[in-house]
């Protein structure tokens, strides 16, 4: 901290009160307001904050408070101590707290918007950026994710010292990732293809097939990857197989474990070194908590658009399990739930399916028409005594799935 | 189907008749039909999937094609293909619900449609592969239905705005030409029907930066009570059988009453629908029309 400018010390000491404050009076988990302060003070915290750390980025659609929180715990292997904004505040004010609250942290990992990473490389100077996936999110204000990969694009051509790790199976995030000085890429998988039928360079129908993805037209095609997620293995660099075992379920978080352990070889820690503490991960600012309640084991998944959805069917009990479902349209989830649309629904089918939040009639449509037979309820408590006792799955969008949390209290 | 697009109906002329929706996804398979056309080993392995109840829906099916789901489909663009093909069964019709990507033929002989949304770039291929494929306008001309949303709408008219707001030759299938506005119009819409249509004032989400006007050829759709729509007070536009809106993505789902005008053009007047299956619909309509200020 001492070697901060005299105005960053106040800056960050004034967040830190602030920080605190929101905690106290519970009005929040003070991870953003901190930064605020602090920003208004020195508007160039940031970039002080982040100078002679080692600084790693992770963007992506979905995954990104979860890969953070992977790779946070990959790199704490090495046994230093690491900053992060691990619950999910991720613009320049959640970036600030995140820094100034681990003034001694030799690194950083820092999960950031997707549409903030170029403004961010620059402002941190990052030594890696994560590139995890790009698909459609809430559109009414979400930027179009071909313009977000365009941007991404001309800022790994401007920064050339960055290493950028990147999963290969994501056609956009290739194209993104491809200006870049250089890239350790990474078969992570992708499920969701509705946002890459077509060539982000040139635009012509992609064709699939077990060997990934390519252009017929200008020859984009998925690069040779270093690290590969095969089942529930990877393989690392130098061809070394090894078991996840992960406590976190579901392909899209073996995924983000790939891509976590492919950042930490480049600070050294290999996989034997890193694995066991991703192993310890076993929920991500309540995401996969479970949850006693009258007699039911609550599983609280969040999904927060159409290939997150995907993902939380992936991760299901198997049926009989009954699942809730919640959906809000609140300003954080997109105001617009035509996304709804985008999610096939029939996996559902067969199960005790119950249906709640702000938008449920939404959902009820949605449900019917994909022959979804389900139950409208209005409160978590009225799903739980719907079921019987055993485990319920419950899915929610973001702002539903804070409620929620809300209701169970602060164990979820 | 072991010689692939070989007819009018390459991507999916096997399409089955089967329960409501299940023809709308690419099943379970990673790669969409069409991707593979050129590849008669895939398509072979397409026609074993566990579907033994697969047989063509036959000449007098309803025919809904949907435009480039690869390019033109941004948000829920899908819930319009559910919507008028579970409508249409309802009331007993047949119906073969059709995908075609925009690296296939679009074929003339539809009943309906369907064009969504879309980002600038990918609108532009769109409309570059629409007006070299050729069906599309064929079908305008023989009198099918189109029903085109928001990146849709404006490239089926005359010209519209691409990426750096520069014009675009559009299909010309409707008389509407469309250029960049000053701000991004986002948020929900009501808007009234003109009374010749006798659909019930619409209610859905817009999220665009159009600014489309009408020509002599088109009338508009409807008037705005709330929201952006065209821009000069008015919402959409049509002409015959084409309709265009900015009600983005799954427009028919909040406006059933759209719906059946589209499937009554195609196939006849209908028979309404029981109260059961238009319960939820209902509730939706009434909840979302309660919840703006009108």
């Amino acid at each position: 901290m001492s070697r901060l400018p005299i105005r960053a010390r106040v800056a960050t000491t004034l967040g830190g009160a602030a920080g605190k404050m929101s905690r106290l009076t519970g009005r929040g988990d003070g991870s953003v307001i901190g930064g605020v302060v602090g920003l208004r003070v020195a508007p160039d915290l940031l970039r002080q904050l982040a100078t002679g750390r080692q600084i790693v980025l992770v963007t992506g659609t979905n995954g990104k408070t979860t890969t953070t929180r992977l790779v946070t715990a990959a790199i704490g292997s090495l046994g230093q101590e690491v900053a992060s904004n691990a619950f999910g505040a991720n613009m320049e004010s959640g970036l600030v707290s995140a820094l100034s609250g681990a003034p001694d942290a030799p690194y950083a990992v820092l999960e950031v918007d997707e549409r903030y990473l170029p403004s961010m490389i620059r402002a941190t100077s990052a030594r890696v950026v994560v590139l995890l996936n790009l698909s459609r999110d809430q559109m009414d204000r979400a930027a179009e994710i071909w313009l977000v990969a365009r941007r991404w694009r001309e800022a790994f051509a401007a920064a050339p010292d960055v290493r950028v790790v990147a999963n290969a199976d994501d056609p956009l995030v290739a194209w993104a990732a491809g200006s870049a000085g250089r890239v350790v890429w990474v078969a992570a998988g992708q499920r969701w293809h509705e946002d890459s039928w077509c060539c982000p360079q040139c635009g012509a129908h992609l064709r699939r097939d077990e060997l990934g993805w390519r252009c017929g037209e200008c020859g984009l095609s998925r690069p040779p990857a270093r690290w590969v997620l095969d089942g529930d293995s990877v393989i690392d660099a130098a061809g070394t197989v090894s078991e996840l075992h992960l406590s976190l379920p579901g392909r899209a978080n073996r995924s983000n474990a790939v891509m976590a352990l492919a950042v930490a070889g480049l600070f050294g820690a290999d996989v034997d070194q890193a694995l066991p503490s991703l192993r310890d991960v076993v929920s991500v600012a309540g995401r996969y908590t479970t949850v006693q309640r009258r007699g039911r084991e609550l599983r609280l998944l969040l999904a927060k658009n159409p290939a997150g959805w995907l993902e939380a069917f992936d991760v299901l009990e198997p049926n009989p399990c009954p699942v809730l479902l919640a959906v809000n349209a609140q300003v954080p989830d997109g105001k617009d739930t035509s996304w709804l649309w985008d999610v096939d629904y029939r996996v559902l089918r067969g199960r005790h399916v119950l249906v709640a939040g702000e938008r449920r009639i939404d959902l009820a449509v949605r449900l019917e028409a994909d022959e979804v037979p389900f139950d409208l309820v209005e409160t978590v408590d009225e799903a739980v005594d719907a079921v019987p006792p055993g485990g319920l799955d419950v899915i929610a969008n973001y702002t539903a799935f804070q409620q929620i949390r809300v209701t169970l209290g602060r164990t979820a | 189907m072991t010689v692939p697009n070989s007819g009018h109906f390459p991507v999916n002329g096997h399409e089955p008749q089967v329960e409501p929706g299940d023809m709308l996804w690419a099943a379970d398979a990673p790669i969409a039909v069409g991707m593979m056309r050129n590849d008669a080993t895939d398509y072979a392995s397409e026609y074993t999937e566990p579907t033994g109840k697969r047989e063509r829906a036959g000449p007098s099916a309803l025919r809904l094609i949907w435009i480039y789901p690869d390019l033109l489909s941004t948000y829920g663009d899908r819930g319009n293909l559910i919507m008028l093909t579970r409508r249409a069964r309802l009331r007993g019709l047949r119906v073969e619900p059709i995908q075609v990507n925009s690296d296939q033929p679009v074929p003339r002989q539809g009943d309906i449609y369907l064009l969504g949304g879309g980002e600038d770039l990918p609108q532009v291929l769109a409309a570059q592969r629409l007006r070299a494929s050729g069906g599309l306008s064929s079908a305008a001309s023989d009198g099918a239905v189109i029903f085109a949303v928001c990146a849709g709408y404006q490239l089926i008219g005359t010209v519209f705005g691409g990426a750096q707001g520069e014009p675009v030759e559009g299909l010309g299938i409707l008389d509407v030409s469309s250029g960049r506005g000053d701000q991004r119009g986002v948020g929900e819409v009501l808007a009234d029907v003109d009374p010749r249509l006798s659909v019930d004032r619409l209610t859905g989400f817009e999220n665009h930066q159009g600014v489309t006007r009408l020509g002599q050829g088109a009338r508009p759709l409807a008037r705005v009570v709330l929201g952006v729509g065209n821009g000069d007070g008015t919402e959409g536009a049509y002409a015959d059988r084409v309709l265009g809106t900015y009600l983005h993505g799954p427009a028919l789902v909040r406006n059933p009453g759209l719906a059946d005008l589209l499937l009554s053009w195609a196939a006849g007047p209908l028979a309404p629908l029981a109260d059961k299956d238009e319960i939820w619909a209902r509730r939706l309509r009434t909840e979302r029309l309660a919840a703006v200020p009108a």
